[in-house]
Order: C-alpha cells, then structure tokens, then sequence
C-alpha cells in the first residue's frame, strides 16, 4: 500500500516443509519444562478421550435423542401443526438465501451454508416428513440463491427496500404464524412449553428488539441534557448491576402488581419483555462504545455541511458507531441465546428445562448425561457459528485495522 | 453556550435554545415521573387488596425453614438474619470462585500462547468449548448428571488422598480446628504480621535505594511464618489439631463439609469464568508490544523473569477493567444457585417471599443487595485501574 512497497512481482516466500522429527522438536520438546508439559498434556487428552469415548461408544443410551427430538425441540407444540414451523425455516431459508445471492461475500457463505447443511441433514434417517420438510429449507435457500444472483444483474432500488422490508417482516410474521391469527389460523396453547423454539425466539426477539432501545438508551445517556443523561444512565447501570435471574423473578411475580387489574400480560410476554429490557441496557453499552470511537472531527464535518443534530445521528454517526460494534453485538447476541436457558426459572419450559422432564420419565431414567452433552453440542455449534461469523464480519469491516 | 451576549434579547423564548433545553427535560422527567406514579399507584391499589402494605416489619419475624449451609443459623431467627445468611453464602462461593477462575484464567491465558503446541491446543480447546455452553447447562451438567449421577453414595464415598472423602453428599476435608492454646498463639500470629510487614516495608526500600528487582514481600512472609514457627514450639500443646472427617452411620462427622450443590456452583462458575478471564489474560499478554518481549530477552532476563518484570506490569493496565466486569458476572452468576438449591441470597430471598407473600419487599432488598455488590466491586477495580495508570508517564 504505502509508496516503499516494491513493484515486483516478487512471490510470496515459500512455505518451509519441515521434517515431522524438526516440528516435533521445535513445537513440543524444545527444553526439558516442554518436553513434561507435553507428556502431561498427552496423558491428559489421552485420559479424557479414552474415558469419553469408552462411555459414548458403549454405556451411552443415544437413543434418547431421537425418541426425543420433537419434544425438545418444539415441546407441546401439536404434531398437526408443526407444518408452521416449517414453513417458517423454509421463508427465512428462502430470503438467507436471496440475501446471500444478491451479495458475495459473508452472507453469501451463510446461504450456502444453510442450504448445504440442509441437504446434508436430509440425509439422516429423520421420518419421511421430516426430511422432506428440510430437502425443503435447504431447497428453499438454493432457490433462494439463484433469485439472488438474478437480481443481482438488475438495478434497481426497490429490490433492496423490498428486501430489508421482508427482513423486518419476517420476525413478527413468524410469531403471529407460529402463535395463530384469530379465526384465519388457530391459535395455539401453551405457548410457555415450546422447548427449544423459545430459545431461539428469546434471542431473536431479545436482540431484535434491544437494538433500537439500546440505541435510543445510549443517544440519551450520551446527551446534553442532563435529566435525560441521568435517567438513562440510572437505568443501564441498575439493569446492568443486577441477575438477570433477579429480573425474570420479578417479572413472574411483581409485574402484576405494577399494572392494572385488566392489562395482564402472559407468562412468555413478561419474560421476553424482561429479557428486552435486560439485553437493552447491555446493547446500550455496547452502542455507547461506538459512539465514544467516532472521532469529533465527524461531528463538526455534518454540522459545517449545515446537517442538524438529528440528522447528524442518523446519517453520519449510527452508521460508523453500529460499524464498529458489529462483532460487539454478535457477542451480545451469543450470551443473550445462552441466558434463555434462565427461562426455566419462571416455569418456562424451554430446552434445559425439558430435558429434566424427560428424565423424570421412567423410560429414559438415567440418561441425564446423554442429554446434557447433546444439549451442550446443539449450544456450542450454534454459538461457535456465530462467532465464527462475527470474528470474519470483523475482518472484512477492518474494525481496529484502520 | 454558543449565543452571543447580545442577540440572546432578538431570540424569542420559544427559539431559544436555553429555554427549550429546560422545557425538554422538564417534559421528559414529567413523562418519567408520571408512569413511575402510574406503576405505584397501581401497586398500592394492588397491595391494598391483597392486604400488604410496604413496610418490612416481617424481617424481624421467625423465619422458620431451616437453612443447611453457611454460619450459623436456626430457623427459630428472624428472616433478616435468614437473608443475612444467604448474603455471606453468596460473598463466600463468588470469593472462592473469583480467585479459583482468576487462577484458571490466568493459567490458560498464558497457556494459550505457550511455544509447545500440544498445550496452546488444549487451552484454546478448553476455552472455546466452556464459552460456547451455557452456564445453566454446564452447572446442571455438574450438580445432576456428575455428582449427584456419576459420584457413589456417602457409605461408599470415594476417598481421596489425605483423608478426603467425595460422594453425592459433596466434599469433606480435614480442617484445623482451634484448640486451648489457639489464644496464646495467636499473639505469636499478630506479632509476627507485625514483624512481617515490617520486613516487606524495609526490604522494599532497601531494594527501591539500589534500584534493583526483587520479591520484598518473600521477606515478609519469611518473617511471619518464622515467628509463627517459634510461636508454635513456645505454646504448651498444639494451638491447632487438625479435624479429621470420620464416617459414622449415616453421614461424615467432624472436618470441613462442602455440599455438592456448593461443588457444582464452585466448579460451574469458575471454569466457566476462567475461561473468560483466560482470553482477557491472552489479549492483554499479546497487547504488549513484542519489541518488549525481545529488548528483555536482548538484556538477559531469564522466561519467568520477562514474563513477570516486563510483560505482566504492562499487561496488567490492560487486563484489569475487563477483569472487573468478569468478577462482576462471576457475582451475578453465583444466583443461579437457586436452581440447584444451594443457599444464597437469591434462594432465601424467594424462600421468605414464598413464607410470607413480600413480593416488592424482598425484590428490592434482592436487588438492592446485587447493585451494592456490583458498585462496590466496580469502584475497587476503577480504584486499582487509577493506581495502575498513574505509572504511565
């Protein structure tokens, strides 16, 4: 980049091809306090792998897992209707895979991802249905892709709005999709035992919703005025200072007594209000880490052009402060899936909670740890996946490197 | 700010900016202060149907539920004291858990930049997989499919070198116990604290007058566990007999006992910290830029050396605000004990809630305990971060 880089076409230096015996003494026994480390590790892993897989591969009743599958994931939510949630996997298949067309590069990856994953999913001896319901996503995002990439050779302007109108759509559609709509669709039950569909809807929601609050929360907390300054600062550092377990009991038994005798909110609605509320004062943190990056040059640039103080915000600073907090949200997103598993406190039965009740049937007494290490893989490859998203979208962005 | 002294006569009211700042707060704290009204209003309806007023006399009443963990309590106390209990069982698993994961952090921070390759691995193993889990499950993973499935029952409890005993019930220890002469000797224990301080501060300035690299506080604890020694041989009889757990029909007796939902929290939260403290320890080691690392390396200090004279002080200014926050989860998190029953301020709190229908009262005592916790715990660490930074120049 910079005026000394030699023109050249000089190659990149080769990659040295050490013998296995140099590597081995470079990186493992390199002096006498390696060599040890290295044996003891080697014990270590040797024991925990030996152990693991003498349990996995023999004691373990796996089985529990397949018979189990749709209560975990989808709890009480009837048999008959569960063309819902699929229908859901397969719209949102559909528009990750537009998405992912019209654009090369991270979001591209994630469409062909999921459709990939899908396919390859398909092929598990899942119940006919089943199966063709996920061919179906994965097929979904394919189609996707190619309608991306059609759109892509065209320009127009409605294209993009239309997508991030269907992006924003697609969460309270699919809650009135999977919840009912009066007399079109019936609604459904037992909303509070959905098992793992809470899960992800208490972090999707959570985030979705805690974005624009956090925002405007740290807007306020930054601002001049100082009542408003104090109000909101008073509001993040509370939240902030208390369990978020603290929060959902109060939300179990105290917001009733806050509200009048004729507004009373359901269980799930009061526990994603809370989560709401809990993620916001975190994502202000967040937002307000941005902001304080933005140089004050910027500032004075949009006020110079004649831009107001509003329009500043939204068309100069947002944009660059929102930036360089992606990774930042990415995190807060992956700690706000794992605190749903606190849902079980409030008599929520989400994923955790199930598997206890699945337990407490005497067919599959015993099988505690089988369930816990599968529910433990379902978390860590959904959480490690976003991260890995997140720390890539970071270097695309160049976030610290500029 | 901005006006001029003069044009502000020009400006009327309703433009000029002073006015509208105090009108717009004044309108927001209006807004503000009306849904507070609201809520409360609301709530002493509510109360006053129920029949509940807000007062906390009922602190003061028989608690009544037995308490199994923690200093020492009947259920014929009050709840205050109930409460109380269950705010020392909170500060002792978040003291023991903060520095257990400050050790395991910091041993797999460093570990993860070893130059052996097997270890660097397995550190980042253990980082990204305890990250990537929720806290609940790997606390529910420990207390009832580990200890209360995998470990055997009390009579066949598992015995661990130096008379250890481990099963379902949880841990039990041998523990010194004071005996008679403990009093004689624990003059030997201040005097030599005295001692001791003194060593450090003289050996302290000693080291800074020759501008030399040392451990001062090796002096100090020299000097105290030397007339500790003394003390120990000058006292008739053992001032310390050590307690030794015994099995007896039904359960161990004597020793120290830790139950397993306090093993299960212990673990839980201290891996799972630790794991988070370790990449704050990595990026704070690799924040200090390498040319310090090799300038040291250049001037002959030996690895540990480096690592402690050179690198760490750096590191340290770098580690410490996030390390603060980490400790400040690590004490929010200690209230998931209530999901596997072990006592601490949040499960008494909603223990008397249910033994006596304060709802508004024991959330605000609940919360306002965690704020204090979390403010006290800030200030210490902004506190540290003020001295550290003062080195800077």
């Amino acid at each position: 980049m910079n005026a000394n880089t030699p023109q050249t076409n000089e190659l990149a230096p080769p990659t040295e091809r050490i013998p296995m015996i140099r590597w081995l003494h470079q990186n493992l026994f390199n002096s006498w306090f390696n060599a040890i480390l290295t044996v003891v590790a080697t014990i270590v892993i040797a024991a925990i792998v030996f152990g693991l897989g003498h349990w996995a591969l023999t004691a373990a009743r796996w089985e529990v897992i397949p018979a189990n599958l749709k209560v975990l994931f989808v709890g009480t939510y009837p048999a008959e209707q569960l063309w819902r949630v699929w229908t859901i996997l397969v719209l949102i298949g559909l528009i990750t895979g537009f998405s992912g067309g019209r654009r090369s590069g991270m979001m591209g990856r994630i469409a062909l991802v999921v459709s990939g994953g899908a396919v390859l999913l398909g092929l598990f001896p899942f119940p006919l249905g089943t199966r063709l319901w996920i061919l179906g996503v994965g097929a979904a995002a394919g189609g996707g892709i190619g309608l991306g990439l059609l759109a892509k050779t065209r320009k127009s302007p409605w294209i993009r709005r239309i997508e991030i109108g269907v992006w924003l759509a697609s969460l309270p559609v699919s809650i009135l999709l999977l919840n009912g709509i009066g007399d079109v669709l019936p609604v459904i039950e037992g909303r509070t035992q959905w098992g793992f569909l809470l899960n992800l809807l208490g972090a999707i929601a959570g985030i979705a919703l805690s974005l624009p609050i956090g925002i405007l929360l740290a807007l306020g907390r930054r601002s001049k005025l100082p009542a408003v300054r104090w109000v909101c600062t008073a509001y993040i550092e509370i939240i902030r200072g208390v369990p978020l377990i603290s929060l959902l009991f109060m939300a179990s038994i105290m917001l009733q007594l806050l509200l009048p005798d004729h507004i009373r909110p359901d269980l799930l609605v009061r526990a994603m209000v809370t989560i709401i509320a809990f993620s916001a004062a975190y994502m202000a943190e967040n937002v307000r880490g941005g902001l304080q990056a933005i140089p004050q040059g910027q500032f004075e640039a949009a006020y110079a052009l004649g831009l107001g103080k509003v329009l500043t915000t939204i068309l100069i600073i947002l944009p660059q402060a929102l930036r360089a907090v992606i990774p930042a949200i990415v995190g807060q997103f992956i700690a706000l899936f794992k605190d749903t598993t606190l849902f079980g406190f409030i008599a929520i039965l989400e994923l955790l909670s199930l598997s206890r009740s699945v337990v407490g049937n005497l067919e599959w007494r015993g099988t505690i740890f089988e369930l816990y290490v599968f529910i433990g893989i379902l978390f860590w490859t959904l959480c490690y996946s976003m991260s890995y998203v997140g720390r890539r979208i970071e270097r695309t962005l160049g976030v610290g490197r500029q | 700010m901005t006006e001029q002294q003069g044009s502000s006569q020009s400006i009327p009211f309703w433009r000029d900016v002073r006015i509208l700042r105090i009108v717009a707060q004044v309108l927001f704290l209006a807004a503000i202060g009306f849904s507070i009204w609201w809520l409360v209003s609301n709530l002493r309806t509510n109360l006053a149907i129920s029949g509940l007023n807000l007062e906390f006399r009922f602190l003061g009443e028989t608690a009544g539920f037995p308490i199994s963990e923690g200093i020492a309590y009947e259920p014929t106390r009050s709840n205050g004291y109930a409460f109380w209990v269950g705010i020392v069982n909170t500060l002792r698993i978040a003291g023991i858990g903060v520095v257990l994961a400050t050790l395991i952090g910091t041993v797999v921070g460093i570990s993860r930049l070893s130059s052996n390759w097997l270890v660097r691995r397995l550190a980042g193993l253990y980082v990204e997989t305890i990250r990537n889990i929720p806290l609940l499950v790997q606390l529910f993973f420990w207390y009832f499919a580990v200890i209360l499935t995998g470990l055997p029952l009390v009579a066949a409890s598992l015995r661990l070198p130096g008379s250890i005993y481990l099963s379902r019930r949880g841990l039990y220890m041998p523990w010194p116990v004071a005996t008679d002469s403990f009093p004689l000797w624990s003059w030997f224990l201040v005097g030599g604290l005295a001692l001791g301080i003194a060593a450090y501060v003289i050996r302290r300035l000693q080291l800074r007058r020759a501008d030399r690299p040392g451990l001062p506080i090796l002096w100090g604890l020299g000097a105290l566990i030397t007339f500790a020694c003394i003390g120990w041989l000058v006292v008739p009889g053992n001032p310390l007999h050590l307690d030794i757990p015994v099995l007896e029909r039904f359960n161990f007796v004597g020793g120290l006992s830790l139950s397993a939902s306090f093993l299960a929290l212990l673990i839980a939260l201290s891996t799972y910290t630790g794991a988070f403290i370790a990449e704050i320890v990595r990026a704070g080691i690799q924040a200090v830029s390498k040319g310090q690392t090799e300038a040291a390396n250049a001037l002959g200090l030996r690895k540990m050396r480096v690592l402690r004279l050179v690198i760490l002080p750096q590191a340290m200014r770098v580690i410490i605000p996030p390390l603060g926050s980490q400790y400040l989860n690590l004490i929010k998190n200690s209230s998931l004990a209530i999901l596997i029953g072990y006592y601490d301020l949040m499960n008494v709190g909603t223990t008397i809630f249910n033994q006596t229908g304060r709802a508004v009262e024991m959330i605000l005592l609940i919360m306002a305990s965690y704020l204090t916790m979390s403010l006290l715990t800030s200030g210490l660490t902004n506190l540290y971060n003020r001295r550290m930074k003062l080195v800077e120049r």
